[in-house]
């Protein structure tokens, strides 16, 4: 376990960026730290951070919550785990209908038909978090219209390209979590 | 079909006066009967072989072998009042048969005069006995005279007179039983594996299996005198391990637990499965809002009864598959079962605590003392098993707990690693007697070299978990011992051990509603008086898992605290310490197999004796 790089945080932060914007500055605290164990980064209290010295690397195999991870060719990709941290700071929301739940929990993009509400002046590209009805996060990905483009598409046409769900707690449990 | 046998047998033939007026309306009845009779194909073989026999034997002898039944006053009523309460016992085990049953004693009450009917010798034969003066039980024949007669001055006389006329009656019977046994096998419920018919149906097994049991209920007043108590046992062990699939071993282990009857519920069961219940993850959500959610999906719930829990739900039935809703992928809630609650709530975790669960996954009861917590202080998730903790880390962040470590251990490691928590939870790994429902494999895997070496692990490790606490916290201190197991090995031999080995330990209440104390002596082994703090669960009782908890309050520092041994050093030590410990407190001591050989040589030799075998000439004939 150590802290980041300039070059890794530089990589971590642009992609938290991308969902929460400005936001990020509330995650950078006294208390809390991201610290790299093997090719994770975790978000986690400075306290357990500590504590967590006492464990060695190899015995070591989380702590606090797992943003994502290096992948072999040196980026980072944000993992569905990061959703309790992204939820509350969103910038760009979507809701979805119930009866878009399932289909997006099993890995789908959202189309248009299953659009609920959506915040206002959502650019083309930019990362945006789902959420259903109750404002239970169910995920996050990319718009693929902006708000505006998005009234004058067919009801089956993709608005929002799916990068992670909460149903990967099921699906991926076995690579997610190694 | 026992079962069907068996109310054959018990109903009483009539009285005299009874079976005449009978006789009056049995023309009528004989035409409905013809249709009866082709459903009720066993009254009918038994009727012709009883046609048989008449026409070979002599006609008084042949009605008493038929009838070993007829008691006289005295004992009459035990063997009646028996066999009511089994049917009715068995009834209510198997509902579904409930219909069934009572068709079958209506067709069987025709039959019975449907057979009289048949055999006109049957009413001379009813009257020579009548003369000879053996009574037939039938209640109004009792209540009329005979009751009367019966009084203070008289009772010894009479009770003399029903003594012979049992013996006459028994010796009659055991005649009868060679002639016929297949029939009578209900009534003998001893009988040896050969006298066994090959495929038996295994509704007689559970009619001699509760048969056996009322007998051992009430043993000096209905067990046949000449049998002893081991006799007994030892069938209704055959017959679990045959209707229930355990090993002889582990039916052994588990029925020495508890009294007869509540053995046969605990196996019973066992065959059962729990109810699904899930926790309403609080870091989250709240129990009513999920509650409600979850309605509105089509989930039938209501929240666990006993009101001991106040994050619990219990599902009854579900439209949709509970553990993939968008309510259980956001964490909300986790599936886990009741009994997992319990250690939790015993540990009763405070905000801010440094807490250690030595083996966590697949993170229930982490995540629950990191939800009471209210994701404050530090929980350090440890399990020894590196695949096993996926899933734990899986929970983890499902239910978005944030002041968790999880870290791949062997937990004898701790206090080396780190020490001074203010609490520890050890959910020890165990043999799972008690979670046979949910993973019936325990029935047939477990072996007498698991209950030593499992027993043997839990010691070390609750050793390491009182080490690795702090005795000086100001809110804690706590140890909680917990397994989903239900042998004494396990639990109290194992918190015994601890007692003993650290006396700067002590036993508290768990502060746990529900539960049964634990033992402080088994099978002439003696625990500490204090063992009856900890808590039993089983299944026929709480309808929980069986479980243990046990909860430790460490009192004071101990020089073991900074122990800086690995678990291999521990291990070996425990090996080295296991020489000697066994001899003083004969807790599985070496076997010395020779030594041994002798005495059960002798005690073969005797159970044979018992059973009236001469066990020379059994000895010659397997040779």
């Amino acid at each position: 376990m150590r802290q980041l790089t300039e070059d890794e945080t530089q990589k971590v932060f642009e992609k938290l960026a991308n969902y929460i914007g400005k936001n990020i500055k509330n995650l950078i605290n006294k208390d809390h730290v991201f610290r790299l164990q093997k090719d994770r980064v975790y978000y986690v209290s400075k306290m357990i951070a500590n504590y967590a010295t006492s464990i060695a690397r190899d015995n070591l195999m989380s702590l606090g919550i797992c943003l994502g991870k290096f992948t072999k060719t040196g980026k980072f990709r944000l993992h569905v785990t990061s959703l309790q941290i992204l939820a509350p700071l969103a910038k760009y929301k979507i809701w979805i209908k119930p009866n878009g739940e399932m289909p997006f929990l099993y890995g789908n993009h959202i189309l248009k038909a299953h659009l609920s509400k959506v915040s206002d002046n959502v650019p083309e590209h930019v990362g945006i978090i789902v959420f259903n009805e109750k404002d239970i996060p169910l995920g996050f990905g990319v718009s693929s219209k902006s708000t505006n483009d998005i009234k004058n598409v067919d009801p089956t046409s993709i608005i929002v390209f799916r990068q992670s769900d909460i149903g990967e707690y099921l699906r991926d449990e076995d690579t997610l979590f190694a | 079909m026992g079962s069907r046998q068996l109310k054959n047998r018990q109903r009483d033939p009539p009285t005299l006066d009874e079976f005449k007026s009978r006789k009056t309306k049995s023309k009528d009845k004989k035409r409905d009967s013809n249709k009866k009779r082709s459903l009720e194909t066993e009254g009918e073989s038994k009727k012709q072989k009883k046609q048989k026999k008449d026409s070979k034997s002599d006609p008084v002898k042949e009605k008493k072998s038929k009838k070993p039944e007829p008691v006289t006053k005295e004992e009459e009523e035990l063997p009646e009042v028996d066999y009511d309460a089994l049917a009715k016992s068995s009834k209510a085990l198997f509902d579904d048969e409930e219909e069934e049953d009572k068709n079958d004693d209506i067709i069987s009450d025709d039959d019975l005069q449907d057979e009289f009917d048949l055999e006109q010798e049957y009413e001379n034969e009813e009257e020579e006995s009548d003369s000879q003066g053996i009574k037939w039980s039938d209640d109004d024949e009792y209540s009329d005279d005979d009751i009367e007669k019966l009084n203070m001055d008289n009772i010894e006389e009479l009770s003399a007179k029903l003594d012979k006329r049992d013996k006459i009656i028994e010796e009659e019977a055991e005649l009868e039983l060679k002639e016929e046994h297949l029939q009578d096998k209900i009534t003998d419920v001893l009988l040896k594996d050969e006298e066994l018919e090959e495929n038996e149906d295994l509704t007689t097994t559970r009619t001699r299996m509760l048969e056996i049991v009322k007998i051992l209920e009430n043993f000096s007043q209905l067990a046949d005198p000449t049998k002893s108590r081991s006799q007994y046992t030892d069938r209704l062990l055959k017959d679990i391990v045959k209707y229930f699939g355990y090993t002889e071993f582990l039916a052994e282990k588990l029925f020495q637990l508890f009294s007869p009857t509540e053995a046969i519920e605990f196996f019973e069961s066992n065959e059962v499965a729990r109810p699904i219940t899930i926790r309403t993850n609080t870091l989250k959500t709240k129990r009513r809002d999920l509650a409600q959610s979850l309605v509105n999906r089509g989930v039938n719930l209501q929240p666990i009864p006993g009101n001991w829990s106040k994050t619990g739900l219990q599902i009854f039935e579900s439209s949709i598959p509970v553990g993939a809703t968008p309510e259980y992928l956001s964490g909300q809630y986790i599936l886990q079962a009741a009994s997992s609650f319990l250690p939790c709530i015993a540990l009763d975790p405070q905000e801010g605590e440094r807490i250690l669960d030595m083996a966590s996954a697949p993170g229930g009861k982490t995540t629950y003392i990191s939800a009471m917590m209210k994701n404050t202080g530090v929980v350090f998730a440890n399990d020894f098993n590196a695949k096993r903790t996926k899933s734990l880390i899986a929970n983890i962040h499902r239910l978005g707990c944030t002041n968790t470590i999880v870290c791949n251990y062997d937990a004898r490691e701790f206090p080396k690693v780190i020490g001074g928590f203010d609490r520890i939870l050890l959910d020890a790994p165990c043999t799972g007697t008690g979670v046979i429902g949910k993973d019936p494999n325990v029935k047939l895997n477990r072996t007498t070299k698991d209950f030593i070496d499992i027993p043997h692990l839990q010691k070390q490790l609750l050793l390491s978990a009182i080490d690795s606490v702090d005795s000086n916290s100001k809110t804690g201190g706590v140890i909680v011992y917990s397994t989903c197991s239900v042998a004494v090995e396990e639990d109290e031999a194992v918190i015994d051990y601890a007692l003993r080995k650290r006396p700067n330990v002590k036993l508290v209440d768990t502060g746990l509603a529900i539960g049964k104390e634990a033992f402080t002596s088994y099978r002439g082994k003696k625990f500490h008086k204090s063992v009856s703090l900890a808590r039993r669960y089983y299944p026929h009782a709480y309808n929980v898992d069986g479980f243990f908890v046990a909860k430790f309050v460490k009192t004071g520092p101990s020089k073991f605290d900074d122990n800086k041994s690995s678990a291999k050093e521990k291990e070996y030590m425990a090996q080295k310490e296991l020489e000697v410990e066994g001899i003083i407190n004969d807790d599985f001591a070496e076997f010395d197999d020779d030594e041994d050989e002798k005495y059960i040589e002798k005690s073969k030799k005797d159970s044979l004796k018992k059973k009236g075998i001469n066990p020379k000439s059994k000895k010659s004939r397997s040779d």
